[in-house]
């Protein structure tokens, strides 16, 4: 019997040992379903594509993003090295695409920061302590949602000044909300049963309880969440970008991007066209990837 | 009715009827909601770093002017009373000046909202024409080919920057077919010909009769009401199949079937019938989303809306004008949930 076949066996099996070989092997299970969605695993593939791009991007890139060459500008995409030819100040596509990879990713991360654990936060306290205060939380939240998200985020990028953190900040104080009902819904069904009650009776306070027992538990369908929506936000900012409102020249974020080469959308169409194909590359693969995740982790709510 | 009848003699009974208590539990969540969205966009205002004492005066003013101003805006009374005021204000259409164009709020936005109104009822329009079909052909015919194309659309609308998608319908339809006119509301050989009715040219110039001016408007309008059509459409078909699946899944389409009916009575006869109300409540919802949702096609197509207005004021610093259109679309777009809420709410007894 050779080695992965061995491994294969141990995390298949149907009597796990241990519980560290249960977890693994629930991981594996959920990978193996993962793996048979071909979309989804296409939705990684471009991700982590888009990932290394962003960290190799030094080695990758064959110019630097920020020079510029009046003289070379609005070069066609494969003239003279240039892959997807270069920009109104003659700075090269290729490579400040590839810079842009960085700053999405950025984005990504700063508001997975942000939106879920506030939403994480108000929806665990409210569906625990009960009472008047989920009441109140839950009236903030009810809110909140009923707010038009972009024109919100607008005048938030307004008051707080332009920029990629402002912008971030911007959309995550409109994107908590839907985080905080899944959160207070899955703690209603928790807080219930049998395990806190044990839990409780040997002594553990609220604080405990919620952070160490029922955070745990809402991880996953926040995670499912996160993922669908991450494409929404990634939109919206890139939105902001081509506002102006996001983050600022010469910053080749991909939606500012579009926004300078819009005056030559006629004539040099590809100044415009390629930042929003990365754009559009990035959030397909989100909506695939979270699909996928919902398949796995939530297959009640799968609507395949 | 038999309950006032044996209990109504002689005393008032204060028992009120069950929907009259929902109606009040609604209008205090939209008191509250509108409550809540006048006290961000107040605090919006109060922690910018423009000063808006020198927003008025201008940089070059005493210290004495400084001070009468301050006054003047109500800015030396405590917090709470100076939201007091400010909900007052707006509750009786008082957004304030706007800096850039010098008229108040109101009038700007009353000039500029039905171009926004037209544009995204018309985009919701094609949202529902296509929509609807698309996705009940998808639910009935589910894993078929048009199925695959109502989930490929939904995809693609889900993942596609719409001001991304304008300019490449921009240079297609426009730069490289000629098939539309390009960004702008109508030519400027047409510009002011049609006295104004409702503000919406389309409307107007048939009212008025003049087709020449229809029939260059609508060239320009129809790319950016398709537009915002195909994401409509995206929501719509998506909402429209899953209500479908649910349906046609359940044991009175069996019986149906089982009785013979033709698959178009129990698919538009039965099913469809249970799902009307659901579907208009994803209408009204896709309407509030286009309405905000046209900022950036706004932009796209220099079409003169609040989308427009918004963003030129952002862009200018100009914060009366910015917040009093985040208000009156945060009004409509509350409006239309409580709308569709309430519709949801008493006309479906399942949600009982």
């Amino acid at each position: 019997m050779n080695g992965t076949a061995g491994w294969r066996d141990w995390l298949l099996t149907d009597e796990p040992a241990s519980r560290r070989q249960a977890r693994l092997s629930s991981w594996y299970k959920g990978w193996l379903t993962f793996r048979s969605n071909t979309l989804a695993m296409l939705g990684l593939g471009v991700l982590l594509f888009l990932i290394l791009a962003a960290i190799f991007a030094p080695i990758l890139a064959t110019h630097d993003p920020f020079a510029q060459d009046l003289g070379n500008r609005l070069l066609a995409p494969g003239e003279q090295g240039h892959f997807f030819g270069t920009d109104s100040l003659g700075r090269d596509i290729y490579s400040r695409i590839l810079y842009g990879a960085r700053i999405s990713i950025y984005i990504v991360l700063l508001v997975v920061m942000v939106a879920p654990v506030v939403g994480l936060i108000m929806g665990t306290v409210a569906g625990y302590a009960g009472g008047w205060i989920d009441v109140i939380l839950m009236r903030i939240t009810d809110i909140f949602l009923a707010f038009p998200r972009l024109i919100l985020a607008l005048a938030f990028v307004a008051a707080l000044g332009a920029g990629i953190e402002n912008a971030v900040l911007a959309i995550s104080l409109t994107a908590w909300p839907p985080y905080a009902r899944i959160a207070r819904a899955e703690t209603l069904t928790i807080r219930n049963s049998d395990f806190i009650h044990a839990i409780r009776l040997q002594g553990a306070g609220p604080v405990r309880i919620v952070t160490r027992h029922i955070w745990p538990l809402c991880i996953s369908s926040l995670v499912i969440r996160v993922t669908l929506d991450m494409a929404g936000i990634i939109l919206t900012a890139a939105g902001l970008g081509f506002l102006g409102l996001g983050a600022q020249p010469p910053s080749p974020e991909w939606g500012a991007m579009i926004s300078e080469g819009r005056k030559y959308i006629l004539d040099y169409w590809w100044v415009a066209t390629i930042p929003g194909i990365a754009i559009f590359a990035i959030s397909l693969a989100f909506n695939l990837l979270g699909d996928g995740l919902r398949d796995v982790l939530d297959p009640k709510e799968s609507n395949s | 009715m038999a309950q006032s009848q044996t209990h109504g003699e002689g005393r008032q009974t204060l028992s009120l009827p069950p929907w009259f208590k929902r109606l009040l539990a609604t209008l205090a969540t939209v008191a509250a909601t509108i409550l809540g969205l006048l006290f961000v966009t107040f605090m919006i205002g109060r922690v910018m770093p423009i000063d808006p004492v020198l927003a008025v005066i201008g940089e070059r003013a005493t210290q004495a002017q400084y001070d009468e101003t301050f006054r003047e805006l109500g800015l030396d009374k405590p917090l709470m009373v100076q939201f007091g005021i400010y909900v007052g204000d707006v509750l009786l259409g008082d957004f304030g000046k706007s800096i850039r164009t010098g008229q108040e709020v109101a009038t700007d936005i009353g000039r500029v909202f039905p171009a926004t109104l037209e544009l995204a009822t018309l985009g919701t329009l094609i949202g529902v024409i296509l929509g609807v079909p698309l996705g009940v052909i998808a639910a009935v015919r589910r894993g078929s080919w048009i199925d695959q194309v109502a989930r490929f659309v939904g995809l693609i609308g889900y993942s596609m920057p719409i001001f991304w998608l304008g300019l490449v319908g921009l240079l297609v339809f426009y730069g490289i077919l000629g098939w539309v006119s390009g960004p702008g509301r109508v030519g400027i050989f047409y510009q002011g010909i049609v006295e104004p009715i409702t503000g919406m040219l389309l409307v107007d110039s048939a009212l008025r009769g003049e087709w020449a001016v229809f029939r260059n408007a609508f060239s320009h309008i129809i790319l950016p009401a398709s537009l915002l059509g195909y994401y409509s459409m995206a929501y719509i078909s998506r909402m429209t199949r899953s209500f479908m699946l649910e349906q046609l899944g359940s044991e009175y389409v069996t019986t149906a079937r089982v009785k013979g009916l033709s698959e178009w009575q129990v698919v538009w006869g039965h099913a469809f019938r249970n799902i009307r109300i659901q579907l208009v409540t994803v209408i009204a919802l896709a309407y509030a989303n286009l309405l905000e949702g046209s900022v950036l096609t706004e932009i796209i197509f220099a079409w003169p809306g609040i989308g427009s207005y918004i963003t030129t004021s952002l862009l200018a610093n100009d914060m009366n004008s910015v917040l009093g259109g985040t208000i009156v679309i945060g009004v409509i777009f509350v409006g239309i949930n409580i709308f569709s809420d309430i519709l949801y709410r008493f006309f479906d007894p399942r949600a009982k």
